[in-house]
């Protein structure tokens, strides 16, 4: 923009004050605003601006800020001499705003450092009751409209469900199948290294089946849906806050809730476990993959040392552990796409709170589980 | 009209969705320091029209010569500088959400000059004043009312001194007395600005306030051009019908 600024603008300083001459528009104004920062001075002086021959907008913010900085004489021509047309331009960039608008909330008075910081404190003390309250609220009425919804009480929109619940699970299971996979693998492979030197390959079957079945099927599967489901319903949720569609909902007698959030709850609660039992067999999959190929373990001392380590109650307690995190994460998700604040920056901050708040819920949880069903 | 005055041409555009025609060989001219009401019924092109004339979609045929600058063959980044001289207000106001209403307006200028910050402050103080937002510089749009939105996109759209405006439905969901007030504002913008205005508006109160010339549309094609008396005496049955609907007959 400024290589080929046009140069013709000039300013002359002396001691009856600043003038200004030739064209001032945004080309011109950044050189001729840096040169008058230089050399202006600090003292009353007049501005002339009769040589001026072209004004734009950013010439008129320049010349009336320079005016501001000289404390031009309080008896100053206000057009500070300017020739028709651009003299009638400036007078109309001063001129009163236009009447009748409403254009901001009075300000409210100073108060000292103390004061705002204590009123800060409060500020945000009030919105985490408010938020703790709203999340009860939201809970207590997506169990009670779930519970309904599952015993047959209440309308609802055919198909939702299942839809949901294809794109929650069935669309979910490759990117899940493989995280288990994987990490049935890597960990058999980190762990074999260590125990083939103590001539303990055998309880490699041990280690691969506990951990993923009383901990990562569960916590891997939960930590994927979190990321792919739970950021898809804040998202949703707060798509539709942004765009009126909850109130639209409203309005229709709709509770949005009901409308949107209970399928959502429903059948992330169906597909977690599902996923979950699942992950955990691929998860196992994954360690008799190095067990036999990097142990040289036998398949049946494989089948035999597994069903000897893990416990049904393991499994039972993984797929309950499961069916609390799909509560966390629906609920966290849509808790947070009804709080959103503004626009499309809005949707995004609360999709990210979703996602961080339900990973680090759900490994609260999990630890909390962990505690309660194996130490005593 | 006179080629120094004509500041917009627009011959031959037609425009579409896929296989769906929507403007068919739409030919009109601005002049300079005119306002030209754009109406017609819902679904008759006017937003499909205002989108293809700045190519933000991509006509199928015709011309559209801007201050001399045929818009229709600039490749990207000339018509990124042919933009910058047409200011458009959307329907909703199009606010970033993310930024102060001071933000937003000071957005173009910050992107395409090298106008010192104190400079850049003061203009967008005295655009706010213009549109009469004085003290809501630091607000967000979202704590801002419909008409206010409105008139801060106002603010950023003329921010750049554009010659030519383009303004949306500036009155839809306004109350009678805040569309007046911003009628009156672009009123005042073309008296002490010189700026030219096409409104797209379905308001006829508002087309008699302000428009010094109309062009109606129907099923995207111009079925009268003329001022806002002729068309309130239109043998055209459409348009009649229109100024009847509005209370304007």
């Amino acid at each position: 923009m400024s290589s080929d600024a046009p140069t013709e603008a000039w300013a002359r300083i002396d001691t009856s004050g600043v003038t200004l001459g030739g064209t001032l528009t945004k080309e011109t104004v950044p050189r001729l605003f840096s040169q008058l920062e230089r050399q202006a001075p600090s003292v009353s002086a007049a501005l002339d601006l009769a040589q001026v021959t072209e004004l734009d907008s950013a010439g008129i913010a320049f010349v009336l800020e320079l005016a501001a900085r000289l404390d031009s004489p309080p008896d100053h021509d206000p057009a500070f001499g300017l020739e028709e047309p651009h003299r009638g331009r400036l007078l109309a960039f001063q001129a009163a705003p236009p009447a009748g608008f409403v254009s901001s909330a009075p300000s409210p008075p100073d108060s000292s450092i103390w004061n705002r910081w204590l009123e800060s404190l409060g500020r945000h003390g009030l919105r985490h009751v408010a938020e703790a309250r709203d999340f009860l609220f939201l809970t207590s009425n997506v169990f009670t409209f779930g519970c309904a919804a599952l015993l047959g009480r209440g309308r609802a929109r055919k198909g939702t469900f299942s839809r949901v619940a294809v794109a929650m699970g069935v669309d979910a299971m490759p990117v899940v199948l493989l995280i288990a996979f994987l990490v049935g693998l890597v960990m058999a492979l980190q762990a074999a290294a260590q125990l083939r030197r103590f001539g303990a390959n055998i309880y490699i079957v041990d280690l691969v089946g506990i951990s993923m079945t009383r901990e990562m099927g569960a916590l891997m599967t939960a930590i994927v849906l979190a990321g792919r489901s739970g950021s898809a319903i804040a998202a949703e949720v707060a798509t539709m806050v942004v765009t009126e569609e909850t109130d639209a909902l409203r309005s229709l007698g709709l509770d949005p809730i009901r409308f949107v959030v209970v399928p959502r709850f429903l059948a992330l609660m169906l597909v977690t476990p599902l996923l979950t039992f699942l992950a955990t067999g691929i998860g196992i999959f994954g360690g008799f993959v190095a067990a036999i190929g990097y142990l040289d373990l036998a398949p049946q001392v494989f089948a035999t040392e597994l069903i000897a380590a893990v416990e049904p109650r393991d499994l039972v307690a993984s797929l309950a552990k499961s069916v609390v995190f799909a509560w966390v994460i629906a609920l966290l998700g849509s808790h947070q796409g009804f709080k959103v604040k503004g626009g499309a920056e809005g949707v995004g901050r609360a999709t990210t709170a979703a996602v961080v708040t339900s990973i680090f819920a759900v490994i609260i949880v999990d630890a909390a589980a962990g505690m309660l069903l194996y130490f005593e | 009209m006179s080629q120094g005055r004509c500041l917009l041409s627009v011959s031959g555009l037609e425009a579409g969705y896929g296989s769906m025609r929507v403007l068919e060989s739409i030919s009109f001219e601005v002049e300079r320091g005119e306002i030209v009401a754009i109406l017609g019924g819902s679904g008759s092109g006017k937003s499909t029209l205002l989108k293809n004339m700045l190519r933000l979609e991509q006509p199928i045929g015709g011309r559209v010569v801007f201050q001399g600058t045929e818009i229709s063959t600039l490749d990207e980044s000339e018509l990124n500088r042919a933009r910058l001289g047409i200011g458009f207000l959307f329907q909703n106001g199009a606010l970033l959400g993310s930024l102060s209403v001071a933000e937003n307006v000071a957005m173009p200028l910050e992107m395409h000059s090298d106008l010192p910050p104190p400079v850049i402050e003061r203009l967008v103080r005295l655009r706010l004043r213009q549109v009469g937002l004085e003290g809501a510089d630091s607000r967000l749009p979202a704590e801002l009312s419909g008409g206010m939105r409105k008139r801060a996109a106002l603010a950023r759209a003329l921010i750049l001194d554009p010659p030519l405006l383009i303004c949306d439905e500036p009155s839809a969901g306004l109350d009678p007395v805040s569309a007046r007030r911003l009628d009156d504002l672009l009123l005042r913008l073309r008296d002490d600005l010189d700026t030219t205005l096409i409104v797209v508006t379905h308001e006829v109160d508002s087309i008699r306030r302000i428009a010094d010339r109309l062009l109606f549309l129907e099923r995207g094609r111009v079925l009268f051009e003329g001022s806002v008396d002729e068309a309130r005496r239109s043998e055209i049955d459409s348009v009649r019908a229109f100024f009847a609907a509005s209370g304007g007959g």
